[in-house]
């Protein structure tokens, strides 16, 4: 242990700790901006910097370890100066127009410089001599470098958490900027639109690309029949945005709320997240059919999940040799919007060019996925436009809707009802857990042999989970996996994605089926959750997610009645030739920078 | 104060049997050469002066088997051009102090970091390193250089950044700590040493650290070589004993006019005729890596200063704020100032500002903005406003 002095105050803290984190230790709050938990120290902004005695500069509580007898003062006057130019600096080469911005109010430099910077600035405005680049190529966000700070976030989450590093520094002084592989648009790199850096940006340089107006728009339009679906995630993140602490379950009220807004039909992904299982389930048994039984080699396993569309932008990119490893399925939104303006419509008795399909999604990467020119399998764009969770609260803001006072509701049918299986969809592991509560009862007609049907050993934030489930007792279709291991593997992040993607590709790895989600803790802490998302506010989800699972009346996928329904009214059966018309899809090889 | 006058010295770049020193290094132990370093005073010839012996000491104490050797050969301070000479004429003492330095430290593999303008000199420094090698391993050195080269950036003379660069990084400096010593490059304990640094530890182990220390003053032992350019008749490279005073200086190698002389090249200091006399070149006064500039009455101290504001501007990395922006705003405003679109007064802010990027800057190159910044504006105050 190490003691040292803040202010004063003696405190003890272990040794390797940095001062900012003592001096949270003793409740003396120390600004910070280039800092974020999730990522590795940079000490770059200098926002947090703080006083040592006898120290020649000031030092960068953020990266300064402790050390024994430090005396550390925060708010010395050579630290209020030092500060407030810092801040100064940073607004002289930051385009403030606040009120136009989609981050107003919810900017960390702003409130900054409410603490720091009022009335004459001090500094030359720079911003006007520069040639600041705005990138609109992206579908689903936009980066505007005349608002970047240069704390580098974006850089170190797309490195360092996500293994792509699509943006990165370019130049250096005072050209020094954020860029891409030759400066090419975001559209037009490794960019898997995932929006961790989105999250994380701390002002609004990189904002998700908000279609709010055209729903509003679509919303007002007589002629049109809004639907509306919600992934299983934004259920227990869109509280935060709208006043309640993290890991709140708001689903009955979002529901409501929804419903007031305007749309004319509020649905849910959950529906297809069942349907997801029942398909993605089929291919997976019968690709372990036809390498078992058939011995035909052309089959790929592993099989990887393809629900994440950043993840299946990340393999498009960095591992295109793997694409057949990839379920064919298309992710439970764009299965939905292939539903809605088909057997949807047909059941309303609605003319599916009228229909418009919107979907509330914990992702900036559902925006680009829904622009894939794949995703028309109705004949028209599946979906028509994405909001991120964050979009979503910003709605009920501008509605005027006292979100506390709600009362819950339920979705509306069809394609509405859901289960537990699906829900789980929203965290790391979750899709694998519903793929066996459903696979192993469809083998052995028996349920998956854990407690509660919760099988722990998928769960949880490690980055990379393992697990066998050993199939015995099998029907007589199914005979042939009679005492077979079925070994799975889980990542989530792409770092972690491209360690199992790598162990594959190597052939190091001897997996049947593996669940990718592009971002930390799957789509809980999603690109579109609100901000901040870190650690602490994951788990939080996360653990509203497998409380909602415990709530639900049904929690395998199979027992869905509209999952029923739908194969025995519509597709048929599942990876049927209707199915494989609407529900699934192919992949493209990208390029590699 | 002591003052030791100006005397020129021929040590750094007179021929001496390396074999020899090698030799007799080779029969030190650790110990005994890192007590000879320490004993002479050496302090780092890149600027910092950070005193070797105990760099030496630092890293020569970590535990870790795998330790690096670096020379700072990104010689890029304006004005300075006193690595390149030494490269050219005496690169085996180079060399030679690596290896020593190496047997020092327990490192096994050293690297140059070579100026990437200096390319050119590569294929005479190869040769000389191939019959070095040959020369040391004979003698029952276990050591090996390589050269790594810079692309132009400044920037990658900060140790930490040029860490960074060798290992192919952008170059940015690290937060300190950890120092060097203890996690560099690699993230492995490293000794990283100037060009002339190495070569002074040579002498010493050859001549011995009280021969050394007869030259120079007791905060600046020994001599050192001066890159001298600006308004002189005679400008080149001298060999100097540490301790004479800017007068001594000026009175050696000015041209009768000289009205301001710039120590230490863009991060140094400028020291105006009124304080020639009083001023001692070394780290009891005004410290340098070698440059001095020498401008006569003739020379504009703004464009001086813009010329300086200019390239700080450019080669800051720009990862942090006080610098990356601090720069702009600096050069920015004192053109604001000449121009009358601001008020005099409003230099006053500008050096509050260099003071904040001297305390708050996260490397030296920001931190030593402000040493240019003030010494010039503070007292050529009437040439930046009029």
């Amino acid at each position: 242990m190490v003691t040292l002095k803040i202010n004063d105050q003696e405190v003890k803290v272990a040794e390797g700790t940095t001062v900012l984190e003592a001096a949270k230790k003793l409740g003396v709050i120390i600004p910070t901006l280039c800092n974020h938990p999730d990522l590795c120290v940079a000490g770059n902004c200098r926002v947090c910097v703080v006083e040592q005695k006898g120290a020649r500069t000031l030092i960068a509580a953020c990266a300064m370890p402790v050390s024994e007898g430090m005396d550390i003062h925060t708010n010395s006057l050579k630290v209020r100066n030092a500060r407030k130019h810092i801040v100064e600096l940073l607004l002289s080469e930051h385009r403030a127009d606040c009120t136009k911005c989609y981050k107003n109010q919810k900017c960390e430099l702003q409130t900054l410089a409410n603490e720091y910077s009022f009335g004459e600035h001090l500094f030359l405005d720079l911003v006007e001599g520069h040639a600041y680049n705005i990138d609109r190529s992206s579908p689903s966000f936009t980066k505007d470098d005349s608002k970047c700070i240069r704390c580098q976030r974006c850089v170190r989450t797309c490195a360092q958490l996500q293994h792509v590093s699509a943006i990165a520094v370019a130049n250096k002084g005072a050209h020094m900027k954020i860029s891409s592989f030759h400066d090419r648009p975001m559209s037009h790199v490794v960019c898997t639109n995932c929006g961790q850096c989105v999250n994380r940006c701390p002002t609004g340089a990189l904002t998700e690309k908000t279609y709010i107006d055209q729903v509003w728009d679509a919303i007002y339009d007589k002629d049109r029949h809004v639907v509306v679906q919600t992934a299983p995630a934004v259920r227990v993140a869109l509280g935060e945005d709208l006043g309640y602490d993290p890991g709140e379950r708001v689903t009955g009220k979002m529901v409501t709320a929804l419903r007031q807004l305007g749309f004319d039909s509020v649905l849910d992904t959950d529906f297809t997240a069942d349907l997801t299982i029942i398909e993605e389930g089929t291919e997976l048994l019968s690709r372990l059919k036809k390498v078992l039984v058939d011995k035909d080699n052309s089959t790929a396993l592993p099989m990887f999940t393809s629900c994440s569309p950043g993840w299946i932008k990340f393999i498009e990119h960095k591992y295109p040799d793997m694409l057949p490893n990839l379920s064919t399925c298309k992710s439970p939104q764009q299965m939905f919007g292939a539903l809605a303006k088909t057997f949807y419509a047909k059941k309303r008795n609605l003319d599916p060019a009228k229909v418009i399909s919107v979907s509330i999604m914990p992702c900036t990467a559902k925006k680009y996925e829904a622009d894939r020119p794949e995703m028309r399998s109705s004949g028209y764009k599946d979906i028509d436009f994405v909001l991120t969770t964050r979009e979503l609260a910003v709605m009920i803001k501008q509605a005027g809707i006292d979100f506390r006072t709600l009362e819950p509701s339920h979705y509306d049918s069809i394609m509405g009802t859901s289960t537990g299986a699906a829900v789980i969809f929203g965290a790391t592991g979750g899709v694998m857990e519903a793929a066996l509560r459903t696979a192993y009862e469809l083998v052995t007609g028996k349920p998956v042999p854990f407690k509660n049907l919760n099988i722990t050993p998928v769960r949880g934030m490690e980055g990379v989970k393992e697990a066998t489930v050993k199939i015995e007792g099998t029907t007589e279709e199914w005979r042939f996996l009679e005492g077979a291991e079925l070994k799975v593997a889980i990542a989530h992040g792409l770092v972690n994605a491209n360690k199992v993607a790598k162990a594959v590709s190597s052939g190091k790895a001897s997996y049947h089926f593996i669940e990718i989600m592009a971002c930390p803790g799957g789509c809980i802490g999603g690109g579109g959750q609100p901000i901040p998302t870190n650690a602490v506010v994951r788990q939080k989800r996360m653990d509203a997610i497998y409380s909602e699972d415990m709530h639900m009346d049904l929690r395998k996928s199979h027992e869905n009645p509209e999952v029923v329904a739908i194969y025995e009214e519509f597709l048929e059966k599942p990876n049927g030739h209707k199915s494989h018309e609407l529900l699934h899809t192919h992949y493209v090889a990208r390029e590699a920078y | 104060m002591e003052n030791k006058g100006l005397t020129k010295v021929d040590l750094i770049f007179e021929s001496i049997d390396i074999r020899k020193v090698m030799t007799k290094a080779f029969e030190m132990t650790s110990e005994e050469i890192i007590n000879e370093i320490l004993e002479s005073g050496l302090k780092g010839r890149g600027g910092a002066g950070f005193p070797t012996g105990l760099k030496w000491k630092y890293t020569a104490a970590e535990k870790e088997p795998e330790k690096y050797i670096v020379c700072n050969a990104d010689e890029g301070e304006p004005g300075t051009f006193k690595d390149r000479e030494i490269l050219d004429r005496v690169v085996y003492k180079v060399y030679g102090g690596m290896a020593i330095a190496g047997r020092a430290m327990g490192a096994k593999k050293g690297f140059i970091y070579l100026r990437g303008e200096y390319r050119f000199l590569l294929p005479q420094l190869f040769l000389e390193l191939h019959k070095f090698h040959k020369m040391i391993s004979e003698i029952g050195y276990d050591f090996n250089i390589e050269y790594r080269m810079g692309s132009g950036a400044y920037i990658c003379g900060e140790e930490s950044a040029l860490f960074e660069s060798i290992e192919g990084f952008r170059g940015e400096p690290r937060n300190k700590p950890p120092y060097p010593t203890v996690s560099g490059l690699f993230s492995k304990p490293t000794s990283i040493n100037n060009v002339e640094t190495l070569v002074t530890a040579v002498m010493i182990i050859d001549k011995g650290a009280g021969e050394y220390v007869k030259l120079g003053t007791k905060d600046s032992r020994g001599s050192k070589v001066f890159s001298i350019s600006g308004d002189t008749p005679i400008p080149g490279i001298f060999e100097l004993e540490l301790g004479m005073t800017v007068q001594e200086f000026v009175n050696e190698f000015g041209d009768g006019d000289t009205k301001a002389v710039q120590v230490g090249g863009a991060s140094g200091f400028c020291v105006p005729r009124k304080k020639f006399a009083e001023t001692i070149i070394g780290f009891e006064g005004v410290p340098t890596g070698g440059s001095m500039k020498l401008f006569n009455s003739s020379r504009s101290m703004y464009n001086v200063l813009h010329n300086y504001l200019d390239f700080f501007t450019e080669e800051s990395c720009g990862q942090c704020t006080p610098c990356r922006v601090g720069c702009q705003q600096l050069l920015k405003g004192v053109e604001k100032v000449k121009k009358g679109e601001a008020k005099s007064t409003y230099l006053n802010e500008l050096v509050k500002l260099a003071d904040t990027m001297k305390v708050a800057s996260k490397c030296g190159l920001g931190q030593s903005v402000g040493n240019a910044f003030k010494s010039i504006v503070e007292n050529f105050r009437e040439e930046i406003i009029y």
